[in-house]
């Protein structure tokens, strides 16, 4: 056991020392691995396994936080009345639309932005690094800004947009145009931030794939008199493609955290129920009102495998891109 | 396809010489490029620029319709997101005017306070929410680049059984949505007396944030030779000496860059905090969401919060610029 633990470093050291090293060696490389990954893998255990297996068993009770009772057995009840309930498919649609379009966007506004910004131009690195900055920025901070932005009396978004009457302009976050209800509209509007917030960082990702094209490969494309459609289909898009991966599930999932943060502090789920995402809904149904404990974490346990079905291919993936590099 | 020799080129390629270099539609093209990228980041930046001057505007400013470019700068904003005030009625206001006139050495803000027809009472909770998003992001960055540090240290160096499996584990924790992981916290913190204390808040940023300090380190500790070290311990050199005086220098940038990235993330979070703090550990993130909801919307002052969230948030991009990516998607690309 203990010498499997050895490093390569000491097997290949320890010849040389011989008996001197190991008498002044304080602790052993077994010891010392111990020591170092033990405190983190224990917190992790805590605070993250613990709490997983905690509310798998409360996802099959019913239980109320704020209630003096003990957790009641209903087995797989929650379950059966999520996946009954019409208003939790709608919950899980809008989430659904908002990941799609605010992914989507991000991809190809990025993917547009990088092919334009791929040569460097007088000013290209402090250009990059300012759109950058929102994206550093608390999602629930960025969400409160954009609400006066987009306030429908004296908000930026509109006059910029054109429109100088705000009695036959949109009010976005109340999904109402001149005072006629559109609905959708206030989910558009958290989609447009997302996407403003993080399409730089699509962008950035993809640049650094596009700057890692080996020149000649266009310089043959080039000597072959391919035309430049060719060269972008067959040699830009494959290039790229894992940092298009990459990007597209680390926005999937960041969309399904951060959604949280972004709803909230524009729209706290309003109007209605229009911006309800996953998160915000389970939030509601865990922490106010009546606190339905157990029914949150059925919920939380769904949107759990969701969440690890995609991070795993991300985690691969991400595996896969670090041993090449 | 056709044949190579059938469509070859006519004039021979010299190897090193781009197209753009010779051909001066290639270059008035590649400018244009570059022009219209940065009209793209100035309009992504009109937010950010709105909201810098909504700081500086006054409460009347604020509402003007349409909004105004040009205005009599103010503090006002900072003035009600930084101090608790109460408003001043007739003879105490005048006597207060009056005093003010005289000549009573006062400060700019009981100045801005006092146009107002206000009186400040002292500081305002945001200075605590502001204290405690300190302790917390402070306290758990602290922790995570430590254990972090460790952790990588030994998944870099050492064989460990099982390794890869243990690696993803820790990367999987980040990805976790935090309302999932919040409700059997809250209820584990409610139990063991954490709720809503500043311990509790660092426990859990730190394990928040630990996933990603020990991939970003374990990326910058794998990029130091191993041969630094197996000199060392040739030279008699404990491992734990060769650890601190030889690896640890070395991977000071990625520290710093490290610790940089955490203490952000930490500072920014936002759902947890509001979900396991009320009031005695709340952070700044949720406290700024709930200014909205009380009494009238001082626009001006969530302005302000924003902006004093913005500045060092701006500085930092710019000085992480190189490890950017790195940070944001875990050391898996490398700019």
């Amino acid at each position: 056991m203990s010498t499997e633990a050895k490093s390569h470093v000491s097997e290949t050291a320890r010849p040389a020392v011989g008996g001197l090293r190991s008498s002044r060696r304080a602790l052993s490389d077994r010891a010392i691995i111990n020591i170092f990954i033990w405190p983190t893998l224990a917190l992790l255990i805590a605070i993250n396994v613990f709490p997983l297996f905690y509310s798998l068993y409360l996802s099959f009770t019913d239980y109320s936080a704020i209630a003096n009772q003990a957790p009641v057995w209903i087995a797989f009840d929650n379950f059966a009345r999520i996946l009954a309930s019409e208003q939790m498919w709608s919950v899980f649609a809008t989430t659904g639309q908002y990941v799609l379009f605010s992914v989507v966007l991000q991809l190809l506004l990025g993917f547009g932005l990088a092919l334009l910004a791929r040569e460097k131009f007088f000013g290209s690195g402090i250009v990059t690094t300012l759109i950058l900055a929102p994206m550093m920025l608390s999602p629930v901070v960025v969400g409160l800004f954009w609400k006066l932005m987009y306030n429908p009396t004296f908000g930026y978004f509109n006059y910029l947009l054109g429109f100088d009457n705000p009695a036959l302009a949109p009010d976005w976050l109340a999904s109402r145009i001149a005072g006629q209800p559109t609905p959708g509209l206030a989910l558009l509007a958290v989609i447009i931030v997302d996407v403003w917030m993080w399409t730089p960082f699509v962008m950035l990702l993809i640049l650094s794939g596009l700057k890692a094209i080996p020149d000649y490969l266009y310089e043959a494309a080039a000597i072959d008199r391919a035309s430049s459609w060719f060269q972008f289909w067959r040699i830009t898009l494959p290039q790229v493609a894992p940092l298009v991966l990459i990007a597209v599930l680390f926005r999937t999932i960041e969309a399904f955290n951060k959604s949280f943060d972004l709803v909230m502090g524009m729209t706290g789920g309003g109007p209605g129920d229009q911006t309800e995402v996953v998160a915000v809904n389970l939030y509601r149904q865990a922490f106010l009102g009546q606190w339905q404990t157990g029914r949150a974490s059925a919920l939380a346990y769904m949107v759990l495998i969701i969440i690890i079905a995609i991070s795993n291919i991300y985690i691969r993936n991400l595996n896969k891109m670090r041993n090449q590099s | 396809m056709t044949s190579f020799a059938e469509t070859g080129p006519r004039t021979a390629v010299t190897e090193g010489i781009r197209v753009d270099k010779v051909n001066p539609r290639a270059r008035l093209l590649k400018n244009i490029r570059a022009v219209v990228v940065i009209i793209l980041a100035l309009v992504g930046l009109i937010p950010v620029f709105a909201m810098g001057i909504t700081a500086f505007k006054s409460r009347a400013d604020v509402v003007a319709v349409p909004p105004k470019l040009l205005f009599e700068p103010t503090l006002e904003g900072f003035v009600f997101l930084l101090t608790d005030r109460s408003q001043l009625r007739g003879t105490t206001l005048a006597e207060a005017q009056e005093n003010a006139e005289g000549g009573e050495p006062i400060g700019i803000f009981d100045r801005i306070a006092l146009q107002n027809g206000q009186r400040i009472n002292g500081p305002s909770d945001f200075i605590l929410r502001l204290r405690n998003s300190l302790i917390i992001a402070g306290g758990s960055t602290l922790l995570s680049v430590t254990l972090g540090l460790f952790a990588a240290y030994a998944f870099s160096r050492f064989e460990i059984p099982g390794k890869d499996d243990l690696l993803f584990f820790i990367l999987s924790t980040r990805m976790l949505p935090a309302v999932v992981v919040a409700v059997p916290l809250f209820l584990m913190y409610r139990q063991l007396g954490l709720h809503d204390t500043h311990f509790g808040m660092i426990l859990l940023y730190t394990v928040f944030n630990l996933s990603l300090t020990v991939w970003l380190l374990k990326g910058f500790i794998d990029e130091i030779p191993r041969e630094y070290e197996e000199a060392a311990l040739v030279d008699g050199y404990t491992r734990l000496q060769a650890f601190f005086k030889i690896v640890l220098p070395q991977a000071a940038t990625g520290v710093a860059a490290t610790t940089v990235f955490s203490f952000i993330f930490a500072w920014n979070e936002y759902a947890f905090a509001l979900m396991l703090t009320s009031n005695n550990a709340r952070t700044a993130p949720p406290a700024i969401a709930t200014m909205l909801g009380r009494g009238g919307i001082e626009w001006s002052a969530i302005a302000a919060g924003t902006l004093a969230f913005l500045i060092p948030v701006i500085f930092i991009t710019f000085a992480l610029r190189k490890h950017l990516l790195r940070g944001v998607t875990f050391g898996a690309v490398r700019q």
